[in-house]
């Protein structure tokens, strides 16, 4: 399999340009729908965790437990219900953030300092006002560092997700792989990665921007 | 129901389970590549992120490696790695071996680095060396992390061994991979199922295997120390 094609054939890019734009929506799509839906779930999961503590232990184990299911082997099992759907994407895709979620939520919330929560109980604040005035914006670097790393993670995942079908710039990878031919899977790959790292910095730059007083050096 | 009743007649057929494509053969070779994969990643991060976090630097590198190792989706890396291999083994244990990397490089340093200042102090004052300092005092305490990355590192391993059928390799992969491209939903679920069983095994055994290592006054009764990722790091890319 050592041929002596090129690793990109530039024509072939130019050519296939709207193909690859369409991925790269897809693949973005599918990433902020299963990051979206995540925080959604994870954070009255993660609400909840602190206010019943007993949950928060068998809430990681579940968690935990599906994280450590393949992305392929997950996939698969929803196969029966959900057929080769983008719903079975989602699903299998939003399954894998909630234990990076809700545990990076909980943290961020338990080191908010109690003095700090005290304070605004003083000055009168109910508990939703507190949590979304206080507590939720001090909480925000740990909160967006799980917001990254499950970004990250999810772009990486929908790749595996072209093998039922719906896996935006993995289709590239895959069609790469079947013909044998690297160029589609060089530009799948390179943009996946580029969409990563875009992320990455995007939403750390987002957070700096949204609490200030966390400046590098801090978490 | 009756799709499940197929699927545990599956598993039930004993001419299912023998010969080269049967379930314990692929479950055999599942293990196989994943076992060697992780005997050379174990012998590549450990030493580095051990040394690394024991002299305190690199810690850019070992830190921000992991995020690098998330960002590279191993299906891509699997599939560059069959153009520069032949079909099989290689291409599978490459791609294995460099996503089993990150995660221990960084938490064996992370681990080290986070040990108790006074504690090395301590040591040093009692008159150990470097060498038993790291021995004594840092491995010990470390531990828990160092082993964390461990069974973080050989979950992904066993994960992404299924998507070694792909290449050409075979494991339980080929269930899944097989039954996708005929439509035999049966195969596809039964293969799907059991790598999910396997990994999560890995999960709990490795779990065992932290908790047994970790030396008995660290043992604390409230779980497992999670993979260092509470917080991310600024990735390399951004600094």
């Amino acid at each position: 399999m050592a041929s002596q094609q090129p690793w990109v054939d530039w024509q072939w890019v130019v050519g296939h340009r709207p193909l690859i734009v369409e991925l790269v929506g897809e693949h973005l799509e599918l990433t902020v729908l299963a990051v979206a839906i995540g925080t959604a779930v994870s954070f009255p999961l993660a609400l909840a965790a602190r206010r019943w503590t007993r949950l928060y232990p068998p809430l990681l184990t579940a968690a935990g437990v599906v994280y450590a299911i393949p992305s392929l082997a997950l996939f698969s099992l929803l196969l029966p219900w959900t057929g080769l759907s983008r719903t079975t994407a989602l699903i299998g895709l939003v399954g894998y953030t909630l234990l990076i979620l809700v545990r990076n939520i909980v943290a961020g919330l338990d080191g908010v300092p109690d003095e700090v929560r005290e304070a605004a109980s003083g000055l009168g604040y109910g508990n939703v006002r507190r949590l979304v005035a206080v507590e939720l914006p001090l909480a925000l670097p740990a909160i967006v560092a799980g917001v990254r790393i499950a970004t990250v993670t999810t772009i990486g995942l929908v790749t595996v997700a072209a093998l039922i079908g719906h896996g935006g710039l993995g289709q590239l990878i895959l069609d790469g792989l079947n013909r044998d031919f690297r160029t589609p899977l060089v530009v799948g790959s390179a943009l996946s990665v580029a969409m990563a790292a875009t992320a990455d910095v995007g939403l750390l730059l987002a957070q700096r921007r949204l609490s200030p007083w966390s400046g590098p050096g801090r978490p | 129901m009756d799709f499940l009743v197929e699927v545990a007649a599956y598993f039930n057929d004993r001419a299912n389970w023998r010969g080269e494509a049967g379930l314990a053969n692929l479950i055999g070779e599942h293990l196989w590549v994943s076992a060697v994969a992780m005997a050379v990643a174990l012998a590549v991060a450990l030493p580095l992120g051990l040394v690394l976090g024991h002299l305190g630097r690199g810690g850019v590198v070992a830190i921000n490696v992991s995020n690098i190792g998330r960002a590279l989706p191993s299906f891509a890396v699997l599939v560059i790695a069959l153009q520069v291999s032949s079909i099989g083994t290689t291409p599978a244990l490459v791609a294995l071996v460099a996503l089993a990397i990150p995660p221990m490089v960084t938490n064996s340093y992370v681990g080290i680095r986070e040990v108790d200042d006074e504690l090395v102090e301590s040591g040093r004052g009692m008159g150990m060396t470097g060498r038993q300092v790291f021995t004594g005092v840092e491995l010990p305490v470390a531990i828990p992390l160092v082993m964390a990355g461990v069974r973080t590192a050989a979950v992904q391993v066993v994960g992404t061994a299924t998507l070694a059928a792909l290449v050409g390799y075979g494991g339980l992969g080929a269930l899944v991979v097989l039954g996708l491209r005929t439509g035999d939903n049966v195969e596809v679920f039964a293969g799907a199922l059991a790598v999910a069983v396997l990994a999560l095994a890995t999960e709990v055994v490795l779990g065992r295997v932290q908790r047994a290592l970790t030396p008995a006054p660290l043992r604390r009764g409230q779980g497992r120390v999670e993979e260092v990722e509470a917080v991310a790091p600024r990735p390399i890319w951004a600094r």
